[in-house]
């Protein structure tokens, strides 16, 4: 429902407080000034029209939390409330609303009907942990900053701590972007066999591949290839170079 | 203040130059021990003999000369490469050319300063399109009974064919006086050629010539290795999946199929009995060695370690052991079991160890071996032998730069392998020398890698 009518049923809303309190103290005030004994037997008066409020307590709360709702009704003899079902005149309920809702009471009396409406907002955290998916597969420039290539120690295909945290990262943007498919490729440095340095690039993508599997990723997701020392990033001979050369290195798999 | 006559002095000091002289001498000498001898080299002196430039016949055909020189150098390089020759140098020669058995006088080729022991002559001739050659090979010491061979070769009168009649006659002469072992001059080398950013499969001749391109993938392709028949190139080939195991027929000169699997599969290497390959594979996860036969099917996995699992040989003589390399300890290492994954040694203690390749008599392996190998140590890869029973090893190659995949001939005299004087990937070129490290010959020239040696 678009914000004016929001504002009309809250308008709404607070107009039959209004109405309903007034109606009380007036009641009050009538009791004060008429004598009991002298009335005679009671006419019989038309039926009052019901009445309504609905409140929500807290109004907003993080995903996961509960919610009461407390209403009271005036001259109704069936309370509905929306997503609840049937309830008593005046009750309270405890609810846990996924997201954002509008909760709609609906009163019925003999002398018509009445709603009352009461907005609960729901946080939804931004945090990975929403399964939240955008569905599409992000540009490849956001790829590239969140899926990082991670490098290895000499004649190594453990992933050292730099690599854990971030083939972490490189996980959480894979899991909020369920519809990229990613290869990894494995490298090593120009030092050693050619064979054995396959070998090697293998169990370095393979490596990446674990990491990001334990942290969510499905397996089925990821590709690895190994090029050994076959496909160089640099080719200076010297120790800055090398360690650039023994990565596992991500890209989007078309 | 005396001085001391200078005399008794400088032979105190002449004493302890020698002194020091002789020790250093004897040191060096431990040095110098560790060059066993392999079979070139193994008491029995060489055989000397004398190669004739051999007899120009038809010399009205233009082509016959050119063509001769070739069959000259090519036969006289063959029998210098065997490794159990001592060549007479062509200066020592006698100035003539015998054509028959009936030209040669024996008397002049065993005196002094020939001193053959035997002599290989005969006639060269082109006609009509066609080579006509006839070879002796005659025994200087046995006037009554000289003739040891007697061949004759007719064949299209080419620049091929002229050396092609060369390797032959030169195998017969190696055959009859090698001890029954064959020659090699018909054997070939498959190798890797770098082409820019691909490598393809190319083929030469076991002296270098002939160097032409046997695949035309237009990308990584690497590791060949030809079957035991010469039929078939085993080789391993960059794929949108990674690298695969792909065969190549040299009968049907294109390549057939081999079932491709997941993950990285390479460094094929064949049975002796032609059927069953054994190579790497990460199918499962971990490059492990597999074995399969030529076609692909009954594959199963050897080996289950972690770590990675590369370059598989198999024994030439008997089939049922493998050499391979494995990084189940770190750096890599060489270690033997049987073909059922049994039995598993470990043959190197130290360093970085790569590519072995089995001698076809079974009892030497041959690697590349760095052993200083590790960050900020100056590395330095060289060929090293090691018996295969005993684990006692020598290093083959010093100070020519960086050596790697070495691979026997099938007369266990000669090792190929890839040599990178400046250390750079693309300064690699093929180089043969005999199996005591000496008699090196480069073959090719840079951008060649990873030699493999038929086995016939």
């Amino acid at each position: 429902m678009n914000v004016s009518q929001a504002r009309h049923r809250r308008a709404l809303a607070i107009f039959a407080v209004v109405a309903a309190l007034s109606a009380i103290t007036g009641c009050h005030k009538k009791d004060k000034a008429v004598n009991p004994s002298s009335l005679g037997p009671m006419p019989a008066a038309p039926a009052a029209a019901p009445t309504a409020t609905l409140s929500a307590d807290p109004v907003t709360v993080d995903l996961g939390q509960s919610v009461v709702l407390n209403w009271r009704t005036q001259n109704a003899t069936t309370v509905t409330i929306d997503g609840v079902g049937e309830v008593p005149v005046n009750g309270t309920q405890t609810v846990s609303p996924s997201t954002s809702t509008n909760f709609h009471l609906t009163a019925k009396g003999d002398g018509g009907s009445t709603e009352a409406n009461v907005r609960v907002t729901v946080r939804v955290p931004a945090a990975p942990s929403a399964p939240s998916d955008s569905g599409d597969m992000g540009s490849e420039a956001a790829f590239h900053q969140n899926v990082q290539d991670v490098f290895f120690d000499y004649d190594s295909y453990d992933l050292r701590p730099d690599a854990q945290t971030s083939a972490q990262t490189a996980a959480t943007y894979l899991n909020a972007h369920s519809a990229i498919k990613i290869v990894i490729g494995g490298y090593c440095d120009e030092r050693g066999s050619a064979e054995y340095n396959l070998a090697l690039g293998e169990n370095r993508a393979n490596s990446a591949k674990t990491a990001l599997v334990n942290a969510g990723v499905a397996a089925t997701r990821i590709r690895v290839i190994s090029y050994g020392k076959e496909k160089q990033f640099c080719t200076e001979q010297n120790e800055s170079c090398w360690q650039q050369n023994r990565r596992a290195q991500f890209s989007m798999d078309r | 203040m005396n001085f001391r006559p200078a005399r008794p002095l400088t032979k105190l000091v002449r004493l302890a130059f020698a002194s020091a002289f002789v020790l250093s001498l004897s040191v060096t000498g431990l040095h110098a021990q560790d060059w066993f001898k392999t079979e070139t080299s193994s008491g029995v002196s060489n055989i000397r003999i004398a190669v004739a430039d051999f007899k120009a016949a038809s010399a009205n055909d233009p082509q016959t000369i050119p063509l001769k020189r070739t069959f000259d150098t090519t036969l006289y390089n063959d029998l210098a490469n065997a490794g159990i020759f001592d060549m007479v140098s062509k200066s020592m020669l006698p100035q003539v050319t015998p054509g028959a058995p009936g030209e040669i006088n024996l008397a002049q080729w065993g005196a002094a300063p020939t001193s053959a022991a035997m002599v290989a002559f005969g006639a060269f001739g082109s006609s009509g399109g066609r080579l006509t050659v006839s070879g002796f090979l005659f025994d200087a010491k046995n006037a009554q009974f000289p003739q040891v061979l007697a061949k004759q070769y007719n064949e299209d009168a080419n620049d091929d064919m002229a050396r092609q009649i060369a390797h032959r006659f030169a195998d017969e002469i190696i055959f009859r006086l090698g001890g029954g072992v064959a020659g090699i001059a018909e054997t070939k080398i498959y190798y890797v050629k770098i082409a820019g950013g691909n490598k393809e499969i190319w083929a030469m001749d076991y002296d270098g010539a002939n160097q032409h391109a046997v695949t035309h993938l237009g990308t990584v392709s690497i590791s060949p290795r030809i079957s035991p028949d010469n039929s078939r190139i085993a080789f391993s080939s960059l794929g949108r999946d990674g690298f695969q195991i792909k065969m190549y027929s040299l009968l049907l000169n294109r390549v057939v199929n081999f079932p491709a699997a997941g993950g990285t599969n390479l460094s094929p290497a064949w049975a002796p009995n032609g059927r069953d390959i054994a190579f790497s594979s990460s199918r499962t996860g971990d490059p492990e060695i597999w074995i399969a036969d030529s076609n692909g099917g009954g594959t199963h996995r050897v080996t289950s370690f972690r770590g990675p699992d590369v370059s598989p040989v198999f024994n030439p003589k008997t089939g049922s052991q493998i050499a391979w390399i494995s990084g189940r300890t770190g750096l890599p290492q060489l270690y033997v079991m049987d073909t059922d994954g049994s039995a598993v040694t470990r043959m190197t203690d130290g360093g970085y160890a790569t590519s072995p390749s089995w001698s076809p008599n079974g009892q030497f392996l041959t690697f590349a071996w760095d052993r200083k190998y590790g960050p900020g140590a100056p590395g330095g890869q060289d060929i090293y032998v090691m018996e295969v029973a005993t684990k006692r090893w020598i290093q083959l190659t010093h100070d020519i730069g960086r050596c790697d995949f070495p691979s026997w001939s099938p007369d266990g005299r000669h090792i190929v392998f890839a040599n990178a004087p400046g250390g750079r990937a693309s300064s690699t070129r093929i180089v043969s020398m005999l199996s005591d490290g000496t008699g090196r010959h480069t073959l090719t020239e840079a951008s060649s890698d990873m030699p493999n040696w038929s086995w016939k």
